[in-house]
């Protein structure tokens, strides 16, 4: 009854901000909306019992992701009104994608249903949650069975770290920086010189 | 109706994808838009499959959903730095300017 009320809630509250994120005028609060869309779809992981997937979405997608959307839309400095306007040209298009991919997932959803042999399937069964909690269990089969896609992931992030420095890096003209080695070798004679002014004449 | 079972999951994924779809085709012009509708239609796949792994009893679609986050973020970050990158060279973030490469 309480899991019930509380997946309305947020189920509502996560379509609503959904909404809110394709549709309000400023990015910014397309952002911030998007931040409320995933708090609440951890809310709603929790209640399917998969608390460690939605306790990284929080720290991963609300503490990274969505904390450098924001650092881009307010770092650039963009006409957004200039952008909404072909916006009412492509809501006729975009309804009838919508409305389609909606059907299209009804008639699905409709026709569904699963093998009867499917239990015996199976790989890795879920532990019983009052002996092995979530995140241990996950532990357990993330770090020996599924090494490669652990490995994989390690990899796609380094991937994509070297790609977002080597874009982004760029070289300044005019910088002054700190040359050690020139610094080191400056002797004396480079530096100084000395001049003996005849009295009178000055230099 | 009180009784919450994997349909009214895949019904709140189903919803997710399309109105995350519509962002896409709604927002041509902004890339920022276009960019969170993705990560909206990769919540809406890492919900089915969690939904799935909950009601099969199956952990593993909890670690693909692992994976899925992991792809969701490089996809992120990788875009934004694009998208830096390009505002820098042209002074602006609409989609319809970048035919730079067309011949």
């Amino acid at each position: 009854m309480v899991a019930a009320i509380m997946f309305y809630i947020l189920a509502t509250v996560l379509v609503g901000s959904a909404v809110m994120v394709v549709f309000s005028k400023n990015p910014v609060h397309s952002v911030l909306f998007l931040i409320l869309a995933f708090f609440n779809a951890a809310g709603l992981f929790v209640l399917l019992g998969a608390e460690f997937v939605a306790m990284i979405l929080v720290i991963v997608y609300v503490g990274a992701v969505a904390v450098m959307f924001l650092f881009v839309v307010m770092m650039l400095d963009i006409n957004f009104t200039e952008l909404r306007k072909g916006v009412q040209d492509y809501l006729p298009i975009g309804l009838l994608i919508g409305f389609i991919l909606l059907v299209e997932m009804a008639v699905i959803a409709g026709g569904w249903s699963l093998t009867d042999g499917i239990a015996t399937t199976i790989t890795t069964p879920t532990p019983i949650a009052s002996e092995v909690h979530n995140t241990e269990a996950i532990g357990r089969i993330l770090y020996t069975d599924n090494m490669f896609l652990f490995q994989l992931g390690g990899l796609i992030l380094l991937v994509a770290m070297i790609g977002a420095i080597v874009l982004t890096h760029r070289q300044r003209p005019g910088v002054k920086k700190q040359n050690i080695g020139d610094q080191v070798r400056r002797r004396r004679d480079d530096a100084y010189e000395a001049v003996n002014v005849k009295p009178g004449q000055g230099i | 109706m009180m009784e919450i079972g994997i349909e009214h999951y895949l019904t709140v994924a189903a919803m997710l994808f399309t109105l995350g779809v519509f962002g896409i085709f709604l927002n041509k012009k902004n890339v920022i838009v276009i960019l969170l509708s993705v990560e909206l239609i990769l919540l809406s796949v890492e919900f089915n499959l969690v939904a799935f792994s909950s009601y099969m009893g199956d952990l593993v679609g909890q670690v693909f959903t692992m994976l899925i986050l992991t792809v969701a973020a490089a996809e992120g970050s990788i875009g934004l730095a694009i998208l830096v990158v390009y505002f820098r060279n042209r002074g602006t973030i609409a989609v319809e300017d970048i035919n730079l490469m067309k011949g």
